[in-house]
């Protein structure tokens, strides 16, 4: 279609010509001119989408970093507050113009060109999850987030449209609860993260909604995700679009969390929250053994697996040290030994090391 | 509880993973199996020249595409909707030697390039994503660049069996695709390290025709004139 439009490449193309006389009319030749279109097309849109991705990783890793300050004796509410704003903006600003671009396609296409982006976009979802909830975000609840009306697409994309928009996004919470207008606010009132004060008009509501959301999330989440499939299969595939997680993706961001899990444990240790390391590692240890029982199934999740070994021990060693240490040396104390003596082997001395290879 | 539950959740998604992958590779080792059959059958265009000679293998092979389509209507069944780049490194390479075969066929019969419809059309395969079970493009050009090595390779064996006017055709033939492939703006992939080496094989059929030529060894009548088919 656009074969002739781009112009941009007169260049190979005169090369070519200049070479032996292509014939512009022998059907060969007509027929590349369509494959290269065809070519540059997926080309083009595989790049944009890597753009986005690499936006995604961007300000996700920011979230992480903010809520890595939990860990200090900052106000953890007022943290917790604002990544999921950042969250929030993140499915608005990245997530949907990366729906818009994968819709009706295979999206195990690019997949290749958004999964980092995806990956470290779960990663700082799980840890504000477990930093609020302190327990795993389902996969069900991860992919709700990243469905969109086409209505919100539209509002989004057109300019002078965010605050409309911004408007209708709120709608879920402050609309009565038996009424909901269309298919995209009930799945919004299952969000793992519309449960904190997304907005203001919701937190009135906000427990009662949370609890139910949780607790249907566990019972009937294989159930949902029938129904959802059903659901894209049939008629709101019109309506809806949506950046699928793959389970695996999922899991892979799941296994980097726990690299986020060391690193404020060790940091809490030294701002004096000596709860926190033991009960982190409890929690990895689930994650960890969960992994293990998964055994050689992906190259890539067993790559992760040898950096989430290595995350549990420098936690398990901090909570030896708690342990035998906490006896002998008042709370106060102990943080000091902790933050002094980052080099010490025993509980992690290089932290900083790992750290930046997560990052 | 629930951190239990999506770890039992991603355990039976492994599993369903598993055992369908499973199927997918038994459904693709019999096309492997099939694209050897016919690779063998038409390895005997190199032996004797002659148009009969070739379309008698054309008519041989003919009975095994049709099994082809039969495996790939199978392998089709079980890949889910939307999920065709999910597994398609399984079947990518059977793919691309089948649409190479099939693109050889067209040429040895017809003498001209094959078209992306009908060598679907062949294998029993969709062009287009929207419409099923498809050949990806990247796969078609791929049978298209091993065509023009074996063709490089025809054209040497051709002056043995006694046809010098076929290197000329070949070349001619060659030229074209070459300058097709041009039009590409390749990434730096697997097909562009394949487009590399088509120089070689034009390259190596324009040496048999110089050779031929400066000998007058290539029959007045060849090139456009040939009948073709």
């Amino acid at each position: 279609m656009a074969g002739r439009g781009r112009r941009a490449h007169g260049a190979d193309r005169n090369r070519a010509k200049s070479k032996c006389k292509v014939d512009e009319n022998s059907p060969v030749i007509q027929a590349f001119y369509g494959y290269q279109s065809e070519l540059d097309a997926r080309h083009d849109k595989y790049e944009r989408i890597v753009k986005l991705s690499r936006d995604i990783t961007i300000e996700s890793k920011r979230v992480i970093f903010l809520l890595q300050r939990c860990a200090g004796n900052e106000d953890q509410e007022e943290v917790l507050t604002q990544a999921l704003t950042r969250i929030k903006d993140i499915q608005k600003t990245r997530f949907l113009p990366l729906a818009l671009e994968l819709d009706g396609e295979d999206h195990y296409q690019f997949m290749r060109a958004y999964s980092p982006g995806l990956q470290e976009y779960i990663e700082a979802v799980s840890f504000y999850h477990y930093l609020k909830y302190s327990q795993l975000v389902s996969l069900t609840a991860v992919q709700q987030d990243l469905q969109f009306s086409r209505q919100d697409a539209i509002l989004h994309t057109s300019p002078g449209g965010a605050s409309g928009a911004d408007s209708t996004a709120s709608q879920p919470g402050a609309s009565p609860q038996g009424k909901p207008a269309g298919g995209s606010e009930k799945k919004d009132d299952k969000s793992p993260l519309n449960g904190s004060s997304g907005s203001g008009t919701q937190t009135s509501d906000q427990p009662s909604n949370k609890t139910s959301t949780e607790a249907k999330a566990v019972v009937d989440s294989s159930e949902e995700v029938a129904a959802k499939k059903r659901r894209n299969d049939t008629d709101s595939r019109s309506e809806t679009v949506v950046v699928s997680v793959p389970p695996m993706e999922f899991m892979l961001g799941i296994a980097d969390l726990t690299g986020e899990l060391m690193r404020t444990a060790i940091m809490s240790v030294s701002a004096g929250n000596l709860d926190f390391p033991i009960q982190a590692c409890k929690f990895m240890r689930v994650i960890h053994d969960a992994f293990m029982s998964y055994g050689n199934t992906a190259r890539e999740l067993s790559k992760k697996m040898w950096t989430l070994q290595q995350s549990l021990q420098k936690v398990e060693n901090a909570c030896y040290t708690l342990q035998v240490r906490g006896s002998e040396i008042p709370k106060h104390m102990l943080a000091e030994v902790f933050s002094a003596s980052s080099s010490d082997g025993l509980y992690g001395g290089d932290v900083d090391d790992t750290a930046a290879e997560h990052l | 509880m629930e951190t239990a539950a999506v770890f039992s959740d991603f355990q039976e998604h492994l599993d369903a993973d598993h055992e369908l992958k499973e199927e997918i590779r038994n459904a693709v080792r019999e096309l492997e199996q099939t694209a050897r059959e016919i690779q063998t059958s038409m390895q005997a265009m190199h032996q004797q020249a002659g148009n009969e000679h070739l379309l008698k293998i054309c008519e041989n092979v003919e009975p095994l595409f049709s099994k082809v389509r039969e495996q790939f209507a199978v392998l089709a069944e079980k890949i889910p909707a939307s999920q065709y780049y999910r597994f398609n490194d399984i079947w990518r390479f059977v793919i691309q030697r089948l649409a190479y075969l099939a693109a050889l066929k067209v040429y040895l019969m017809h003498e001209r390039l094959a078209e992306r419809q009908e060598t679907a059309d062949m294998l029993g395969v969709k062009v287009r994503r929207e419409d099923g079970f498809h050949m990806d493009l990247d796969d078609f050009l791929m049978g298209l660049l091993t065509m023009a090595s074996e063709l490089s390779r025809f054209a040497v064996n051709a002056v043995v069996a006694g046809d010098p006017g076929r290197p000329v055709r070949i070349s001619k033939f060659l030229g074209e695709l070459d300058s097709g492939f041009r039009l590409l703006n390749l990434k730096n992939d697997m097909l562009r390290k394949r487009f590399d080496s088509l120089k070689y094989s034009v390259q190596k059929v324009e040496s048999v025709v110089y050779d031929l030529t400066i000998r007058r060894l290539v029959p007045a009548s060849s090139g456009d004139n040939e009948p073709k088919g």
